[in-house]
């Protein structure tokens, strides 16, 4: 019993509880049409690759995932959101096919210039766009979604116009890697995996992750204790840019092709969703990454889910609000104090009887 | 005083060609039409514009305004307006937008210009313009149903539908006409139908979902784009799925862009069915009509048909070859 009650006050369990939650719901429609129960959650090898729809969700969940990471030390440092990483992720498809096709091409088997050079100019440029928008929100003091509202708006269009208004697709071979499978794994989630770790890393060996709360906190405070803060906000800026070219670099490989005008469409929204799921506080200061994370996987879960369901296209959207909405209220301080009112009433009438 | 002098002659030159450009117009009895189009976001929309110019030169008696409004809605707008202050003959618009139309239709209404809806539909009343030409989705559904009853021959059908956007006017005509066709056949079964958004990175998604709920239990997929189609195949890939003429599965798509008949010539997509942007011949039957003061019809649907590939013979569809792909503009 104590056991639980400790697991229950655990950061994560609420999110966690979340997640399983949402894939309950698959258990019980599999018992209800007669299935396996657990089918939701088998995963094999078919055709030389993983294969279930676990396996689904961790694959298309890792733009969101990525994306996540930058995210969160926006939100926790400024008090505000990015609002631009989707735009970004299509500003990457644009400028790396657009390197790799050659300019108006529109359909090539063979690179116009390497890979890395692509990729790397794609990442270089979401870079910059980061490090605009972190020098507008720390340096110019402008409103994060005022800031981000810029690219937000024009990464697309720059995008589309890098790739004269069509979709660019690159037929490659080894361009396709980064978005299919390496063996027997999908490579997305591989690129997943190591954009997780390395943040996880840098927090936890560095002071970073102290610095970033403690501007989120209080800006003015944090630079007479001696802080940047200025720069530091202008760094988590940039690493979301980058976060949001990785992203893009996932997409863009899956279908092989620039398709600007689709590419992380709305997907900013899903970031901060997840943030926001992770149990982590949209107006800054601390934050919790593995949350963030969790968040993200739990919006897919929630997507595969509904596919799985056979919920049709046009009702999704509502039943996927219904759940968000479920989540976020579970989370909420007045419920959380509600359960700790009523576990204090418990614990109080069972003294009373013992005495 | 140098600048002065130049400031007018510069004034006269420009009035002296403005002249001389009513004159023209006037003279060579030119029909002047205003063409608003979308933008040029893909080769069916590149092949489109060509058709338009192609069509309306001065040979066949017109000067053919066209205005690239580069999917800006606003733009789009300001185009037909400058269109009535140029008070062009007739006008064409491919609208952006199906909403929001009104006045500007109104405008035009009471300069007298006849205004002529092509490829796409609007919201507003019939009325306030004088012609539509377009493609039928509606129809297009119909033939993809067709061509897979002929093709069938009776067989039971077990059939996943990725369909394009929700509310799109192509998604919803290509669903009701297929379905028109599904529901004549006992043995046909609709197993799931979601919409992949007329994206590759949608289809794919929805694919792989597919292939996990109806494991084995299907022999038909219907994509109601190309793009969708790509995504679909690339899943199939994936799980070890074979379709095409030489697996197991039934591929249907829409739209005939290039690289979607190349996977039909290749043998990979069974059946794909046209979305023609070829529709200026059309629209200029209509003016010239509007022009001798005959009856005109008021919704024209241009001639699409469908491809299927080699080795498949269809009343209802063409055999894909080399030349067929080679001479099509688009």
């Amino acid at each position: 019993m104590s056991s639980w009650k400790k697991l229950t006050q655990k950061r994560l369990f609420l999110p966690i509880f979340s997640m399983i939650l949402v894939m309950l719901i698959n258990v019980v429609y599999d018992i209800a049409c007669g299935n396996m129960p657990f089918n939701f959650f088998v995963i094999t090898i078919r055709n030389e690759v993983l294969y279930g729809r676990l396996i689904d969700i961790l694959n298309r969940g890792s733009e969101i995932a990525i994306l996540a990471i930058g995210m969160t030390l926006v939100v926790s440092s400024s008090g505000g959101t990015d609002i631009s990483v989707g735009s970004v992720m299509s500003l990457y498809a644009g400028v790396c096919c657009m390197l790799l096709a050659g300019f108006g091409n529109a359909n090539v088997s063979e690179y116009h210039t390497p890979l890395l050079v692509g990729i790397g100019a794609g990442l270089l440029v979401t870079l910059v766009c980061g490090l605009f928008n972190g020098f507008l929100v720390a340096y110019m003091n402008i409103q994060p979604m005022v800031a981000t509202l810029i690219l937000w708006s024009a990464g697309r269009a720059i995008g589309l116009l890098l790739c004269n208004s069509q979709i660019v697709y690159v037929r490659v071979e080894s361009f396709q890697v980064l978005g299919s499978y390496v063996g027997f794994m999908p490579t997305p989630i591989i690129v997943a995996a190591v954009c997780v770790a390395v943040a996880a890393l840098v927090l936890r060996f560095t002071a970073l992750g102290t610095y970033i709360q403690s501007v989120g906190i209080n800006k003015r405070a944090s630079r007479i204790a001696g802080f940047n803060s200025a720069k530091i906000i202008l760094l988590c800026y940039a690493i979301c840019g980058l976060c949001a070219g990785l992203a893009g670099m996932v997409a863009t490989s899956r279908i092989y092709s620039a398709d600007t005008n689709n590419i992380g469409l709305n997907m900013e929204l899903d970031a901060i969703l997840s943030v926001a799921l992770g149990g982590n506080s949209l107006g800054g200061g601390r934050f919790n990454l593995a949350g963030s994370i969790i968040g993200a996987y739990t919006i897919q879960a929630i997507t595969t889910t509904l596919y799985s369901l056979g919920v049709s296209s046009a009702q999704a959207p509502v039943f996927k609000a219904i759940v968000v909405i479920l989540i976020v209220v579970i989370q909420s301080e007045p419920v959380k104090a509600y359960f700790k009112r009523r576990n204090a009433k418990k614990i109080a009438a069972k003294g009373a009887t013992q005495a | 005083m140098n600048k002065k002098i130049l400031a007018a002659l510069g004034c006269g030159i420009a009035a002296a060609a403005m002249m001389g450009m009513t004159a023209m117009a006037e003279d060579g009895e030119l029909i002047r039409v205003g063409y608003a189009q979308v933008g040029h976001e893909s080769d069916w929309r590149t092949a489109n514009t060509q058709n338009y110019q192609d069509t309306f030169t001065e040979e066949n008696g017109f000067e053919l305004s066209l205005i690239d409004c580069d999917n800006d809605n606003a733009a789009q707008l300001e185009a037909v307006r400058n269109f009535i202050t140029q008070e062009m003959d007739y006008i064409i618009i491919a609208p952006i937008q199906s909403a929001g139309w009104d006045t500007v239709l109104q405008e035009a209404m009471d300069a007298g210009i006849p205004v002529i809806i092509a490829d796409r539909e609007i919201e507003s009343d019939a009325s306030m313009y004088d012609a539509w030409v377009g493609t039928d989705p509606t129809k297009e559904g119909e033939t993809a149903g067709n061509w897979l009853a002929e093709y069938l021959d009776g067989a039971d059908a077990n059939i996943l539908v990725i369909e394009g956007s929700v509310g799109a006017s192509a998604a919803i005509g290509r669903t009701n006409g297929f379905n028109a066709v599904a529901e004549t056949h006992d043995n046909w079964t609709i197993l799931d139908s979601q919409s992949g958004d007329f994206t590759q990175d949608g289809g794919q998604e929805v694919m792989e979902s597919f292939i996990k709920s109806y494991e084995g239990q299907f022999n038909v997929v219907v994509c109601q784009n190309d793009n969708e189609a790509y995504g679909a195949m690339d899943a199939m890939d994936a799980a070890g799925i074979t379709y095409g003429v030489d697996g197991d599965v039934i591929l249907i798509s829409f739209d005939t862009t290039h690289d979607g008949l190349q996977y039909v010539l290749d043998g990979k997509i069974h059946c794909n069915v046209e979305c023609n942007p070829i529709q200026a011949e059309t629209v200029m039957g209509v003016i010239n009509a509007m022009e001798a003061g005959e009856e005109y019809e008021a919704v024209t649907y241009v001639e699409e048909g469908a491809f299927v590939a080699p080795g498949i013979e269809s009343e209802f569809a063409t055999t894909m070859t080399q030349e067929i792909l080679d001479g099509r503009p688009y």
